[in-house]
């Protein structure tokens, strides 16, 4: 690919500074752009620098993030900002930053990734109500060396995991799959397994949706090497007993019997949500927002990675639920894409 | 007593606390391969005794993690070990060599019987 020439200094508003946008910012720097990553927190990395392994091969996360960062020092990074306002200035943008800035960029690229879903919206899971209850977050940061009192010097001899909280549920707003959460519960299952050798682990789950390559794999692992039990059917509700333990009511549905199981810890685990924060600049702009809230691509099979609107891009996991290698995917197919259209101008 | 004309049904719950699953993890050790079971039904679709007996090595690999034990031998005594559930398995399960091992374990058959 021939390297941008004429527009040398032509500047590509990227918002958002997780692996989406910095694997962006990467690409377009090799192309000869100036790309600005407009970040809302303090640091770049986004959830996947929160996690701790990535399935399937359980690489540490930090090695991506690492490698992402230092590989976009080149690009201007600007930290706890925010985009109060966005308009179109003849074929460029102007975005109207929180330091008082406005930056003027030929194309811009939404990289606003998702939020994880707050499973305290689900009462009868019992988060934030009974102790032994924590999320995947929670515990991708206890195996991060982050402390948790739920865990630490805690006698853990019986683990369950719930699939699908927040996902799959109409009634709590959000119809989609959020597509990660079955090998991730496995996966973190077989870390449990391997940090408490002797408990008994359960995961209830809906369906398993094991669609990436090795995770079948993973699966039968689970079950063969670790003996974590599967049981197919919702957990309807869940209490506690006077032990401090937490109890789980699910349908077997498997074996078509009502089954309750007492455990030492809970692990809901909580899906990808649409970004909310990022409504209104799609409004400003007239971007297309799907019904499950999610930005609209032009195209959900041919252009997954373009608007509506010339000059804006999207990469990851702001037009839905993606994996890691699926968000990198994408933003490099947005930076070329990028380049087709400002090559054009 | 006084009788008000109805009695109550015993629950149907399973609770996971108490099930004793001694025999299933016994045919673990026999048989690695009882666990990476996945429910589909394909051996219980293809079954010949299942329509006059309701035998299904699903249902008796479930049953075994449930503490459904007297259901489990009703059903093992309806196999006629023809061995068709092991060709259709999609894990690839030997549910045969499984159910032979699991009529050792519960003393069931000739062998049992000795």
């Amino acid at each position: 690919m021939k390297k941008n020439k004429n527009n040398a200094n032509q500047h590509v508003a990227i918002i958002g500074g997780g692996i989406a946008g910095l694997e962006a910012a990467r690409a377009l720097l090799g192309l000869g752009y100036r790309p600005v990553i407009i970040e809302k927190s303090d640091r770049t990395g986004g959830h996947v620098a929160d996690w701790h392994r990535l399935f399937p091969d359980m690489s540490p996360a930090k090695d991506i993030v690492e490698r992402l960062r230092r590989e976009t020092e080149g690009a201007r990074t600007l930290l706890q900002t925010e985009i109060y306002a966005a308009g179109r200035l003849g074929n460029d943008y102007t975005l109207t930053l929180s330091d008082g800035n406005t930056l003027r960029a030929g194309a811009v690229l939404f990289s606003t990734g998702f939020d994880l879903f707050e499973a305290a919206k689900k009462e009868e899971y019992g988060y934030g109500i009974y102790d032994q209850v924590m999320t995947n977050a929670d515990l991708e940061r206890w195996f991060n060396g982050g402390g948790d009192k739920r865990l630490d010097g805690k006698e853990i001899r019986r683990i369950g995991f719930v699939h699908c909280v927040g996902s799959r549920d109409v009634k709590a707003g959000n119809a989609q799959c959020s597509k990660v959460c079955c090998i991730t519960a496995i996966k973190q299952a077989i870390e449990m397994k391997e940090k408490f050798p002797d408990a008994e682990i359960w995961c209830f789950y809906m369906d398993l949706r094991l669609f990436g390559k090795k995770y079948e794999d993973f699966y039968i692992g689970a079950q063969r090497d670790y003996g974590i039990h599967f049981i197919r059917g919702r957990v309807s509700e869940v209490s506690e007993n006077i032990e401090g333990r937490v109890i789980v009511k699910a349908e077997d549905t498997l074996a078509g019997k009502p089954v309750k199981v007492s455990l030492d810890v809970l692990v809901l685990m909580s899906g990808m949500v649409c970004n909310r924060q990022v409504h209104g600049l799609a409004c400003q702009l007239s971007l297309g927002v799907d019904e499950d809230g999610f930005l609209k691509s032009r195209d959900n099979i041919a252009s997954i990675t373009e608007s509506d609107n010339r000059g804006i891009f999207y990469a990851g996991a702001v037009t839905g639920p993606k994996t890691v290698p699926e968000t990198l995917a994408e933003a490099r197919s947005a930076a070329l894409s990028i380049h087709a259209y400002l090559s054009a101008q | 007593m006084m009788e008000f004309g109805f009695s109550l049904s015993p629950s149907s719950a399973v609770d996971l606390d108490k099930v004793d699953t001694s025999r299933f993890d016994r045919l673990v050790e026999m048989e690695p391969q009882a666990r990476i079971c996945i429910g589909c039904g394909s051996c219980s679709a293809t079954c010949t005794a299942e329509p006059y007996s309701g035998m299904s090595v699903r249902k008796v690999l479930l049953g075994l993690q449930r503490g459904r034990d007297a259901e489990v031998d009703r059903m093992l005594a309806a196999c006629m070990l023809c061995g068709k559930c092991t060709m259709v398995c999609p894990r690839g399960i030997n549910t045969r060599h499984l159910i032979l091992s699991l009529c050792r374990i519960s003393g069931k058959g000739k062998e049992g019987k000795a």
